[in-house]
């Protein structure tokens, strides 16, 4: 282990095999970041927002001083096929005044004016740190607003110190079981049809998978949240199934979903050829007939055959390679270790800032001896065990691309900033085409000394 | 947004839409990424940090480097000065920087912590440093955040000498390194010796050697701070951005500031470099002579493109103005300057600057917003957009053509490594203003009238 390692920290990195967390009790994880680290983690409402932002038509405004509206204005990459709204910054703007006399007054006027200017129907008001600290009652402000207006207005406590971002998930689902909590339907022989929960319609990947669904014949009634709206989210509740893709953000939804409506849910994954037409046949089983069954196996086979074909292509380019990742769940690690395993490629890092314990036991059971896996890790650790394991290409998020740049290690963003799909069949295509085309880049040439 | 701004402005007190501008801790972060060997520090929730660092290396493509206190529940009951400790503690041991720079955030403001206090209680390393800078996000913008930490590393470091070192201190303001890069330059092509502070030219846009170096080898040197307390004068660059830093330099060292516009463009360039001739007695090369004349050819061949031209204009309030200035000089007309910092004399030197050309029906204002830009645009067109990224949407929207320039631009390469300063800074933007608009011309010409000579 490094010397740049915090003593704190090692608990949260281990090795496959040699396990230096040590005490047997496996990976330190689900924790608070240590303070004075460069961690890439984002806070309370970070999580919150991006769950909740895809939903097109909400107005979502941010009650706070202007950062926090300002750092996540049209970043997420998820596409709409109806409202562009949710692409606007609406916020308070908080000032010196309101800190000392309050913000409840600006916000219940920065709410008439939304609804003044447009015709709202869903307004989302954010809380963030100094709302709780100075005060103000967002619940009461929203209930007035809600009862003058006749529309909804829900609150999202999102003080950012208020825990991880997966507390900020779990507002967002909260906020969810809010607004469709009502429309909850008795008869349980009207429920048919599934939702898909935790996909965000990233350059268009909710479309992709909707699109699989309709060609075996089962009924998407609802998606939480990737290019959904106020009224498509209202008809939830009348779904038979609720399929989960990104767990770490929607879990806590599926499980009051089932609670409430009496829903059951599945796990599944759109990455990678393997993931995708399991989680297909899994679903034609349940809800399907006979017929649904077969379109479904017909539909998985030819598409995997056809990706297979255009894998064996790639492979001889990409063979040999080593990855690291870092992403943010624990689910979307696993999938990308079995994408890169059908490459030919070996994940010799695995990070995640949010993964849980049964997905990190998940991710030493499928990697290779000797490979490293971190939780929230920083980027000095990244840069120490990406160079020791002479990694080729991290797939990773924002802040780490300037990172696997500048130590001439190839990169692809499976973060807010994809540039194509990488959900889906299509996306084991875009996936692959990215990786060699960054891995393979002339670029890399140039870059030992003249 | 596109096609969601109504045409008719209606009066807003409450709501920002679409903001053109950003909160003071990422100002504090950006300068303090100035500094040699230096790690920022954001005292505060940990989405502060990531958000800060996440938006800085969108514009500038690199890693920004900073760590955060990583607030809890606990720490805004008890106060963050635990959280501050440890963290210290904990950069030292890991990081190990020379130097750690605290900026606050709203939610340690509003809590109340003591900086002064709690940097005094801390156990600092030998030979190590720990300073600060209060930076309430809820007060100015971006761009006091970046004046106010500026003023922290004064405050703390800076030292009054009775003996001037001789040195010329240059507050570049909020720049990109290829701004302080030119205006180096040209300090260096005269023989003059100054201070750049701070100067990321060196840190924000560092070569690829396949190390990651966390602390590369630019930024102003913690010994270049101190000696600014000696500097034969400031030359404070940004008439609002650097006006802190230089009432700070007065108060601790006594040392005098000259403020003056950022050098784009003919006029402001020429006092720049009047400025620091005067002040340092070394005469204007004539390499730069050389090159005012090719900018000056430049315009008057191209004049025609330009002339008359509406512009828009928004950004940073010293960026903008500028950018006002230049496209003045070209016989473009601004008909909108906005800027969101709340800064009333940012409309006080717009009116003056268009007094001067004769411009009347330009609309100028500080604390707007990008919503109110639209719809202004939607009323009465413009010919040319100038602004960061966030401008896109409207430039589609009204399909108008749209340079970039100022802070953020996240979906571009390049930029921040080239200059907008200085006469070498001034082609460029020549070059990308008429771009814009010939590019235009062809794309709008009916096939018959496309011009092979322009």
């Amino acid at each position: 282990m490094s010397e740049g390692i915090l003593e704190v920290r090692k608990k949260s990195i281990m090795v496959k095999n040699t396990g230096c967390s040590g005490d047997g009790t496996g990976i330190d994880c689900e924790k608070a970041s240590v303070s004075g680290a460069v961690s890439q983690r984002a806070c309370v409402y970070c999580g919150a927002r991006v769950v909740l932002n895809p939903i097109t038509d909400a107005f979502h405004i941010i009650h706070g001083p202007i950062g926090c509206s300002s750092y996540t204005w049209d970043i997420r990459g998820s596409l709409s096929s109806g409202s562009e709204i949710y692409r606007n910054s609406f916020s308070t703007d908080l000032r010196e005044k309101d800190i000392i006399f309050g913000g409840a007054k600006k916000l219940t006027a920065a709410i008439d004016e939304v609804v003044d200017k447009y015709s709202a129907k869903l307004i989302f008001v954010y809380a963030t740190c100094i709302v709780g600290v100075i005060g103000d009652d967002v619940e009461a402000v929203c209930r007035e607003a809600e009862n003058k207006y006749k529309i909804r207005v829900i609150p999202v406590k999102a003080e950012g110190f208020s825990g991880t971002k997966k507390q900020g998930y779990k507002l967002a689902c909260d906020a969810v079981m809010k607004l469709i909590r009502p429309y909850k339907i008795t008869d349980k022989k009207g429920q048919h049809g599934l939702n898909i929960l935790g996909d965000f319609n990233l350059a268009g990947e909710m479309w992709l998978i909707k699109n699989y669904f309709k060609k075996i014949g089962i009924e998407v009634v609802s998606t939480f949240t990737g290019d959904s709206s106020h009224e498509n989210l209202l008809k939830a509740p009348q779904a038979a199934l609720n399929v989960v893709q990104c767990a770490g953000s929607s879990m806590y939804l599926a499980n009051q979903m089932e609670k409430e409506f009496a829903i059951p849910f599945m796990k599944v994954s759109f990455f990678g050829i393997e993931d995708t037409s399991a989680s297909l046949m899994q679903v034609a089983h349940l809800l399907g007939d006979e017929q649904v069954i077969a379109k479904a196996e017909a539909f998985t086979k030819k598409e995997s055959a056809r990706l297979r074909k255009f894998m064996a292509q790639y492979k001889p380019k990409l063979a040999g390679k080593k990855a690291a990742i870092y992403v943010g769940g624990g689910f979307k690690a696993i999938s990308l270790i079995r994408q890169f395993n059908e490459m030919g490629i070996e994940t010799v890092v695995v990070g995640t800032q949010t993964g849980r314990k049964d997905e990190y036991e998940i991710i030493q059971n499928i990697v290779n001896d000797d490979t490293v896996i971190l939780d929230d890790a920083n980027p000095a650790e990244l840069e120490y065990f990406m160079k020791i394991k002479h990694a080729d290409i991290l797939v990773g998020g924002v802040k780490e691309r300037p990172l696997a740049y500048k130590l001439g290690i190839a990169f692809c963003d499976h973060n807010h900033e994809r540039k194509h799909a990488l959900g889906g069949y299509e996306g084991v295509e875009n996936f692959t085409k990215e990786i060699n085309l960054s891995i393979n880049s002339p670029v890399w040439e140039y870059m030992t000394a003249i | 947004m596109l096609d969601m701004t109504p045409k008719t402005i209606t009066e807003r007190k409450s709501l920002r839409v679409n903001p053109a501008k950003t909160c003071q801790p990422v100002g504090a972060m950006y300068a303090a990424l100035g500094v040699h060997r230096c790690m920022p520090h954001s005292h505060g929730s940990q989405g502060c940090c990531s958000y800060h660092r996440t938006f800085l290396s969108r514009h500038f493509k690199e890693p920004a480097i900073a760590t955060t206190s990583s607030f809890s529940e606990g720490a805004c009951v008890f106060g963050g000065g635990s959280n501050l400790k440890k963290a210290v503690k904990n950069i030292f041991d890991i990081y190990n920087p020379d130097i750690i720079a605290v900026h606050t955030t709203c939610l340690s403001e509003t809590i109340g912590d003591d900086l002064n206090a709690l940097i005094r209680e801390l156990e600092i390393p030998q030979g190590k440093l720990v300073i600060h800078t209060n930076t309430p996000s809820y007060k100015g913008s971006h761009v006091t955040g970046f004046g106010n930490m500026m003023a922290g590393f004064i405050n703390y470091l800076s030292e009054k000498s009775a003996v001037s070192n001789g040195k010329i201190g240059i507050f570049p303001g909020f720049v990109n390194p290829g701004d302080m890069h030119e205006l180096k330059r040209m300090a260096k092509s005269m023989g003059v010796k100054y201070i750049m502070f701070p100067d990321t030219d060196g840190t924000m846009n560092t070569p690829i050697t396949g190390d990651y170096q966390m602390y590369p080898k630019g930024g102003t040197t913690i010994d270049e701070i101190r000696q600014l307390g000696g500097a034969k004068h400031i030359l404070a660059l940004g008439e609002l951005t650097s006006m802190i830093p230089a009432m700070e330099i007065k108060k601790k060292c006594d040392v005098d500031s000259t403020a003056l516009p950022y050098p784009i463009g003919v006029e402001a360039t020429d006092k720049f470099l009047m400025s620091l001739s005067k002040l340092s007695g070394k005469a204007i090369t004539e390499e730069l002579e050389e090159e005012r004349g090719q900018l000056l050819d430049i315009m008057v061949d191209s004049h025609a493109y330009y002339g008359d031209k509406r512009v828009a204009i928004s950004g940073d309030p010293d960026t903008v103005l500028g950018l006002a200035a230049f496209c003045l000089e070209l016989g473009m007309k601004p008909k909108y300057m906005l800027t969101g910092t709340p800064d009333e004399k940012f409309t006080k030197l717009a009116k003056e600057m268009l007094l001067k050309y004769g411009v009347t029906d330009c609309i100028a204002k500080a604390n707007a917003d990008l919503f109110e830009l639209h719809q202004l645009m939607k009323n009465e067109a413009v010919d040319l957009l100038i602004g960061g990224t966030h401008c896109k949407q409207i430039a589609k929207a009204e399909d108008v053509p749209f340079v970039r320039a100022g802070f953020p631009i996240m979906d571009r390469y390049v930029h921040s490594y080239m200059p907008l300063v200085g006469y070498r800074g001034a082609m460029r933007l020549a070059e990308l203003m008429g771009n814009a608009l010939m590019d235009r011309q062809d794309r709008d010409a009916e096939d018959k009238d496309l011009e092979m000579v322009m």
